[in-house]
C-alpha cells in the first residue's frame, strides 16, 4: 500500500508551527518546577521531531531531537530549569521554525546561527553526559546521536520459542550488521539431551558489539518485533572518535523540490483556518432549518398556484423565518472565520523577553481582551504594524531605568495590550507608561523635514499626528530596534488598507498610547444606498455623519469651480461622482431640492451631492480586483437584492481625489 | 492548494487542445473572428452593466454572473469600429483570460456568435503586418474556412493590454 505523505507535508507544517507557538509560550512563562508544562513543550517537540522525520526534513528531526533529550532532562528533572537554558530553548524554537518556514517557502535560513545554536546544544548534553556516564546508559546512547560512531553492547538471548514465532535471529543479526561493524561472540546454553533436541527451538544467545553511526532508536527497532520472545539488553559502551557537532545545517532543504514548488513564497498567510468542531456543528444545523423552510415555502407555493389566498399569511410567516435563518447563517458562517487576537498577542512576550535583553530595559508586558475575536484576514495583517509599535513603545517609549527612578517611576517599564469590540469595530490599543512624545523635538524635526512651517500653529494633537508623516523618526540613536524612519507612515498605511485607523494620544512624561480600530470583518459592511444619475452606489455608514436636505443656493462656489455648503459654523466642500468618477452627467442638478450626504474621514468633512437617499443595508464586498482592476474612489462592488450590481464608495480616497482634481485645476 | 490543482488542470486541457483547436467564432462588423472554444465559459444576451468609474470607453461596466462581478468589454469600441446599437443577435461571451499571476472572467460583446469550427493552428497564416494598425497585436493568426477568412485572437494579449 503506498500512500502519498506529501499531502499532510502542510499539516506537519502548520502544526509544526503551531507547535512552536506552544513551546514558545510556555517556555516564557515556565516557573521551576512546573512539571505540566514542560511536559507539554517535551510532547510538542516530539511530535515536531516525528513529523520531520517522517516528510524527509532530516536536519530539522535531528536538531529537534537534541531539543527533546534537553527537555526530557528537564522533565525527569535531571536539569535544572535555569534562564540560560530557556533561552537556549527559546533560540532553538527559532531556529527550527527558521528551518521549517524555508524548507516551506524556499527562503534562506541562518546557516550560522542553527549550526551555532546546534553546538550550544550539544555542549548542553555533553556536560550532562560527564555527570550522568555510568548510572544512565541510555541518556548517553541518546547524546550519542549524531555526533560519531558509538559502540553498542547488545545481549541478545531468544527465548527457545523465537522460530515458532516466525522470527530469525539470524535475520536480525544480518539487520544488525547492515548498520555498522559487527562483532558477535555466540553462546549456547542448551543443557538437555541432545537426543531429545527440538530443532525448531533456538538455545543459542549472543554478545554482540555493534560500532555505528545509526542511533538507539534505530537499533531498537529492529528487536521491535522480538521484544517479546527474547532478553536482549543493549548498553552504550561508548563513542568511538566523537566528531565535532556536526553543524545542523539543510543544505539540501532549499533543494527538496516537491515541497518548495508547492509553496509560493510571497505569501505566508496560510491558506487554512482550524474550527471549532461546535462551530461546524451549528452550521450544520442552520443548513437544516434552511432546507425545511425552502420546503415549507415550496408547499406554500403550490397551495398558492391552486388559488388559495388564505395561506399568504403563511407565507409571510414563512419569509420571515427564512430571513431569520439567513441571517443566523451569516452570522455563523463569518463566526468561522472569526479568531481570538491572542493568535497575535501571543507573540509579544517574546518579543518583550527579547527587548528585555537587547535594549537593557526592564520591561514588563500586560495582556488584556486577549479573546476578543477578528476576522482571520485582519488578524493576519495586524501583526506586522503592531510588532512595529511594540517595539517603538519599548525603544522609544519606556525611558531607561535611571530616568525612570528619577522621574519616581517605577524600574520596570509596562507595556499594556488591549483588546475589544466597540459597535462594529474591534480597537485595539497598545500604550506604553514612558515619557511619552516629546512634542518640541516633533516639531522641531517635522521643520527640518519640510513637513511644517516655522509659523505654523498647531495644537498637541496636531503635532503627535505628524508621527504618522512620511520618513519621520525623532529616535536620537537609529537602534537595532527600531528608528529607521520608515516606521509609521508605513503603520497608519497598513492599517488603512484594512478599512481601519490608527491614532495615537500622549501625555507627556506619563506615556502614550496607540489606538488603532479596524473593522471587524473585511467582507461585509453596513451601508447606505444613494442613487446619483440613477446608478445605485453604496456608501459605507462608518464614513456617514449625517444626511441633509439643502437646496442649491445654498451651495457657494469658491474660485468660480469649487462649491462649499455651510453646515452649521464650518464650510464643507460639495462632491459632485459625475466629476470625480467621469461618469455622465444626465439630469441638471435639482435647483430646489438637494440631498448632500455628509461623510468624514481622517477628520476631513465633504458633502457628497446624491439624487436620493434609498435605505440602509448590509451588503457583501465583492473584490473588483478579482476580475477587473482596483480602481480610485470605489472599495469594492456588491450585488443588490435585484440582481444588480453596484460600486462601494471609497470615501478617504474619494476625498483624496478631490484634492488632487483641486490642485491640479489650481496650477 | 485545490486551486493550484484546479489551474493545472485547466491548463492542462488547454494545452491539450494543440493541435485540431476547436474555435468558436463570431461577427465583428461583418469579419468573423475565431477564439479557442476552451477559453469560452458561456455566452449570454447583453443586459445592462453598472458603469464603472474612471474606465476605458470601451469597458461597458461589470455585471454579476451568479455573485461574481464580471467586467464587460465592447470589442467594437475596443478595435474602435464604429458603434451598432446592441440588438437581438447582440451577445456576450464570457471568456477566462490568464494574466500573469491569475485568471480572470470578464466579457466581450460581440454583433453575433457564429459557428464552431475544427481548425488545425499550425495551418494558419501568421498575423498580417498592418503597420501600426489598431488590434494587430490581438491577433494570433489567419485561416481559411470555406472560402472565408477567419481571424484568430489572443485574448490574453487582448483582455490583458487594457489592464496594465
Amino acid at each position: 500500500m503506498s500512500i502519498d505523505i506529501n499531502q499532510f507535508a502542510a499539516t506537519f507544517m502548520e502544526e509544526s508551527l503551531e507547535g512552536l507557538d506552544t513551546m514558545e509560550s510556555l517556555l516564557l512563562s515556565l516557573v521551576d518546577g512546573d512539571t505540566e508544562a514542560v511536559n507539554a513543550i517535551f510532547r510538542a517537540a516530539h511530535s515536531i521531531k516525528g513529523g520531520a522525520a517522517t516528510f524527509g526534513f532530516a536536519e530539522v528531526g535531528r536538531f529537534t531531537h537534541g531539543v527533546e533529550t534537553l527537555l526530557d532532562q528537564m522533565r525527569s528533572g535531571q536539569r535544572e530549569t535555569g534562564q540560560e537554558l530557556i533561552s537556549l530553548l527559546l533560540d532553538s524554537v527559532d531556529c527550527i521554525r527558521s528551518m521549517l518556514l524555508a524548507a516551506r517557502d524556499g527562503g534562506d535560513i541562518d546557516v550560522a546561527k542553527v549550526a551555532e545554536i546546534g553546538n550550544a546544544i550539544e555542549t548542553c548534553l555533553a556536560d550532562s553526559q560527564k555527570q550522568d556516564r555510568g548510572h544512565d546508559p541510555e541518556r548517553q546512547s541518546v547524546v550519542a546521536d549524531g555526533t560519531g560512531d558509538s559502540v553498542f553492547d547488545i545481549n541478545f538471548s531468544p527465548h527457545a520459542d523465537i522460530m515458532v514465532t516466525g522470527n530469525d535471529p539470524l535475520r536480525i543479526l544480518a539487520s544488525l550488521a547492515e548498520l555498522g561493524e559487527l562483532q558477535t561472540k555466540c553462546e549456547y546454553k542448551f543443557s538437555g539431551d541432545l537426543a531429545l533436541f527440538n530443532p525448531e527451538e533456538c538455545h543459542l544467545s549472543w554478545k554482540v558489539q555493534l560500532s555505528t553511526s545509526a542511533s538507539r532508536a534505530d537499533v531498537d527497532e529492529l528487536f521491535e518485533w522480538v521484544d517479546d520472545v527474547c532478553d536482549i539488553n543493549i548498553e552504550v559502551a561508548g563513542i568511538k572518535s566523537p566528531l565535532p557537532a556536526t553543524p545542523v545545517v539543510p543544505a539540501s532543504m532549499n533543494q527538496k523540490p516537491g515541497l518548495v514548488a508547492q509553496s509560493p513564497t510571497q505569501s505566508r498567510e496560510s491558506g487554512s483556518i482550524r474550527v471549532n468542531t461546535y462551530k461546524v456543528d451549528a452550521l450544520i444545523n442552520m443548513v437544516g432549518e434552511l432546507v425545511i423552510t425552502q420546503s415549507m415555502l415550496g408547499q406554500l407555493g403550490e397551495l398558492l398556484q391552486s388559488g388559495d389566498v388564505g395561506c399568504i399569511e403563511k407565507l409571510q410567516d414563512g419569509l420571515a423565518q427564512l430571513e431569520r435563518n439567513t441571517r443566523e447563517l451569516q452570522e455563523t458562517v463569518m463566526g468561522i472565520r472569526m479568531l481570538p487576537i491572542s493568535f497575535v498577542f501571543n507573540r509579544f512576550p517574546r518579543m518583550i523577553h527579547d527587548l528585555n535583553k537587547s535594549l537593557g530595559k526592564p520591561l514588563k508586558l500586560t495582556i488584556n481582551g486577549e479573546q476578543t475575536e477578528l476576522d482571520k484576514n485582519v488578524l493576519e495583517k495586524i501583526s506586522d504594524p503592531m510588532i512595529h509599535l511594540v517595539r517603538n513603545a519599548a525603544d522609544h517609549g519606556i525611558e531607561s531605568p535611571e530616568i525612570r527612578r528619577a522621574a519616581g517611576k517605577p524600574e520596570t517599564g509596562t507595556i499594556t495590550l488591549n483588546a475589544y469590540h466597540r459597535g462594529g469595530n474591534i480597537v485595539i490599543e497598545i500604550s506604553d507608561d514612558g515619557a511619552g512624545l516629546n512634542v518640541d523635538k516633533i516639531r522641531q524635526k517635522a521643520l527640518e523635514k519640510d513637513l511644517i512651517a516655522a509659523d505654523t500653529v498647531l495644537s498637541d494633537d496636531q503635532i503627535h499626528e505628524l508621527i504618522f508623516s512620511a520618513g519621520f523618526s525623532t529616535a536620537d540613536v537609529v537602534s537595532d530596534v527600531s528608528g529607521r524612519g520608515v516606521g509609521m507612515d508605513v503603520v497608519r498605511k497598513n492599517i488603512k488598507s484594512l478599512g481601519g485607523n490608527v491614532e495615537v494620544s500622549s501625555v507627556r512624561g506619563a506615556g502614550s498610547r496607540f489606538t488603532i480600530r479596524l473593522p471587524l470583518t473585511l467582507s461585509i459592511l453596513d451601508g447606505q444606498l444613494i442613487e446619483i444619475n440613477s446608478e445605485t452606489y453604496v456608501i459605507p455608514l462608518t464614513s456617514i455623519v449625517e444626511s441633509i436636505q439643502v437646496t442649491q443656493s445654498e451651495f457657494e462656489s469658491v474660485a468660480g469651480s469649487h462649491m462649499m455648503y455651510r453646515l452649521r459654523d464650518e464650510y464643507i466642500p460639495v462632491l459632485f461622482l459625475y466629476e470625480l468618477l467621469g461618469t455622465a452627467r444626465n439630469r441638471d442638478l435639482d435647483a430646489k431640492r438637494s440631498l448632500l450626504v455628509v461623510v468624514e474621514s481622517e477628520g476631513v468633512k465633504a458633502g457628497i451631492a446624491v439624487d436620493d437617499l434609498l435605505g440602509q443595508q448590509q451588503v457583501v464586498i465583492k473584490a473588483l480586483e478579482a476580475n477587473y482592476q482596483r480602481l480610485e474612489g470605489v472599495s469594492g462592488a456588491t450585488i443588490l437584492g435585484d440582481g444588480k450590481v453596484s460600486l462601494i464608495l471609497d470615501v478617504a480616497s474619494l476625498l483624496g481625489m478631490a484634492k488632487l482634481s483641486r490642485s491640479g485645476r489650481s496650477h | 492548494m485545490t486551486t493550484i490543482a484546479g489551474n493545472s488542470l485547466d491548463d492542462g486541457l488547454l494545452n491539450q487542445s494543440g493541435e485540431g483547436d476547436q474555435y468558436l467564432t463570431f461577427i465583428l462588423a461583418g469579419e468573423e473572428y475565431g477564439l479557442d472554444i476552451l477559453r469560452v465559459q458561456e455566452i449570454r444576451g447583453w443586459t445592462n452593466t453598472t458603469p464603472i468609474p474612471n474606465a476605458p470607453v470601451y469597458v461597458k461596466g461589470v455585471i454579476n454572473l451568479r455573485g461574481t462581478i464580471v467586467p464587460i468589454i465592447d470589442l467594437r469600441q475596443r478595435f474602435n469600429m464604429p458603434l451598432l446599437e446592441y440588438g437581438q443577435t447582440t451577445v456576450v461571451i464570457v471568456v477566462r483570460v490568464l494574466g500573469e499571476h491569475k485568471e480572470r472572467i470578464m466579457g466581450i460583446v460581440v454583433d453575433a456568435v457564429s459557428e464552431v469550427y475544427s481548425l488545425d493552428s499550425s495551418k494558419c497564416q501568421p498575423p498580417p503586418d498592418l503597420g501600426m494598425a489598431m488590434g494587430e497585436q490581438f491577433i494570433s493568426g489567419l485561416t481559411t474556412v470555406d472560402e472565408k477568412m477567419i481571424i484568430l485572437i489572443d485574448l490574453d494579449k487582448l483582455l490583458n493590454l487594457d489592464l496594465s
